[in-house]
């Protein structure tokens, strides 16, 4: 899939590629957002997440601990459990329904807990700030 | 006792794991006159595709354009139907003995149930390991379990006239604090909110109980356990509002779900790495002749944890499988389009 974009991107203006991406014309909106995961001992590690993808994709590829998202983003295990900053839980947005019931399954849940498979990597979310918890499954 | 003592199940191969490897092993080895016995901790067929995402689609199986993982499983059901597999779920095989030699093995496997099974061959088709049920991060937990921590009730007398708390807010929750309240001598549920994903007469059922005093609802976690011996005394409940309180706690039964462990794979004598099983690519067996992996359990260089590469591993293995089944008979490559061969034992000539 990524070498056709690749291929079709190639044939493109930037002009047009911004567009085709959500883009204005001109403005150049980010594809790429800083993402901080702060592990369980407080350690953090800065990540560049790709807009479109989830938070969770994000952990993954950088290698970040604590993050065991076994079911693979399905929503159904309840271990990519983050907790949001605070500064953060309104544009990350509330969990559906589905997340909801979802992190019945998940352990010490707090009011600003997500699953970030269910995250979307967005602009706004630039700076986006998750703390994991210690365990997971 | 007398269970354990029970005959031994003879079979050609037994298979660890229903899973989409597991249940494509049973047609490749059918289609070689070699029956199977299949094993899975799950009380169903269908592995990860029924248990992490039964309704979600999957794109990548080979002329199915889109399929759940509960349709793929009863799609898997249906083409090995012909060599009538004998299935045993909710069992985990716990131990592995090779009694055989290189050129002619054999194995004993049991289950924790108790079953024997003598085979020639295993294929270890064990996914990301045996889905077990998740521990809360309760401090010394594992002290408890089994005495007076249940993930699991074997027997009811062991909640009578106890304490008991039970922690969750989905069918499993809601089933036993049903079933364990008329026994208990209290009982107590705890969860972090007033919604409960289960059947909705379960709900109203509890719900009913909490409204007579019968049974306690309490919102909020379980922080830590207090007791001697594996004998539980008490529990704090750390309530949404922050405040913690001891409650009484004899018996202590958590349902997070489950998660997957290597279990007693790990056990068995095999060589490990990161916890999966080295094949060779040929025939994707293991360090130990007769014992096969296939699907997400096994490496190799360049292994992609797809279903259909357990697919094709699956055929593979089957095939230096059939050399140990059958040593003296030879083995002639047939397409099930043209062999009528192959066409009979599918049934369909």
């Amino acid at each position: 899939m990524d070498e056709e974009e690749t291929g079709v991107m190639a044939k493109m203006s930037f002009e047009d590629a911004a567009t085709r991406y959500g883009a204005e014309p001109g403005g150049g909106a980010p594809t790429k957002v800083k993402i901080t995961f702060i592990d369980s001992q407080g350690q953090a590690r800065a990540v560049e997440g790709e807009v479109g993808s989830t938070v969770m994709e994000t952990a993954r590829r950088n290698d970040i601990p604590e993050i065991a998202a076994e079911c693979g983003g399905a929503c159904a295990c309840a271990t990519c459990h983050v907790y949001v900053d605070e500064n953060w839980t309104e544009k990350a947005g509330k969990p559906s329904q589905m997340e909801e019931d979802m992190l019945d399954f998940a352990f010490d849940v707090k009011p600003n807990s997500r699953l970030c498979c269910q995250i979307t990597v967005r602009p706004e979310l630039e700076g986006l700030v998750v703390t994991t918890p210690a365990q997971q499954g | 006792m007398n269970q354990l003592k029970e005959a031994a199940i003879e079979t050609d191969v037994v298979i660890v794991g229903a899973g989409p490897a597991g249940l494509f092993s049973v047609f490749e080895l059918g289609l070689l006159d070699i029956k199977a016995h299949v094993i899975d901790i799950l009380p169903r067929a269908g592995g990860q595709c029924s248990e992490l995402y039964p309704e979600k689609p999957i794109y990548d199986i080979p002329g199915l354009p889109v399929c759940t993982g509960q349709e793929l499983t009863d799609n898997l059901l249906k083409q090995i139907e012909p060599f009538r597999p004998t299935f045993h779920f909710n069992e985990m095989v716990e131990t592995l003995v090779s009694l055989g030699t290189p050129e002619k093995p054999e194995f004993r496997l049991s289950t924790d149930a108790g079953k024997i099974f003598h085979a020639k061959v295993v294929f270890v088709a064990a996914g990301g390991g045996s889905f077990q049920p998740k521990k809360p991060p309760i401090p010394k937990i594992d002290s408890y379990e089994g005495k007076s921590v249940f993930y699991a009730v074997r027997r009811m007398e062991d909640f009578r006239d106890k304490n008991v708390v039970i922690v969750g807010g989905g069918d499993s929750a809601l089933d036993w604090t049903l079933n364990l309240q008329p026994v208990a001598k209290s009982l107590t549920l705890v969860h972090r909110r007033d919604q409960f994903r289960a059947a909705p007469h379960s709900v109203s059922a509890m719900q009913e109980l909490v409204a007579t005093g019968k049974i306690n609802f309490r919102l909020g976690q379980i922080t830590t356990v207090e007791g001697e011996d594996g004998e539980l005394i008490s529990a704090t409940l750390k309530g949404n509002d922050g405040v913690e309180e001891k409650i009484a706690c004899e018996r202590l039964m958590p349902f997070f779900g489950l998660t997957m462990k290597l279990g007693p794979v790990a056990d068995w004598g095999l060589q490990l790495n990161e916890n999966l099983i080295p094949v060779d690519t040929e025939k994707f067996e293991s360090s130990h002749p007769g014992i096969f992996a296939v699907g997400d359990i096994n490496a190799y260089p360049g292994k992609l944890k797809l279903i259909l590469s357990g697919f094709h591993e699956a055929a593979l293995a089957s095939q230096k499988a059939h050399r140990y089944v059958y040593p003296d008979k030879k083995l002639l490559f047939q397409y099930t389009t043209s062999s009528t061969n192959l066409q009979k034992k599918l049934g369909v000539s």
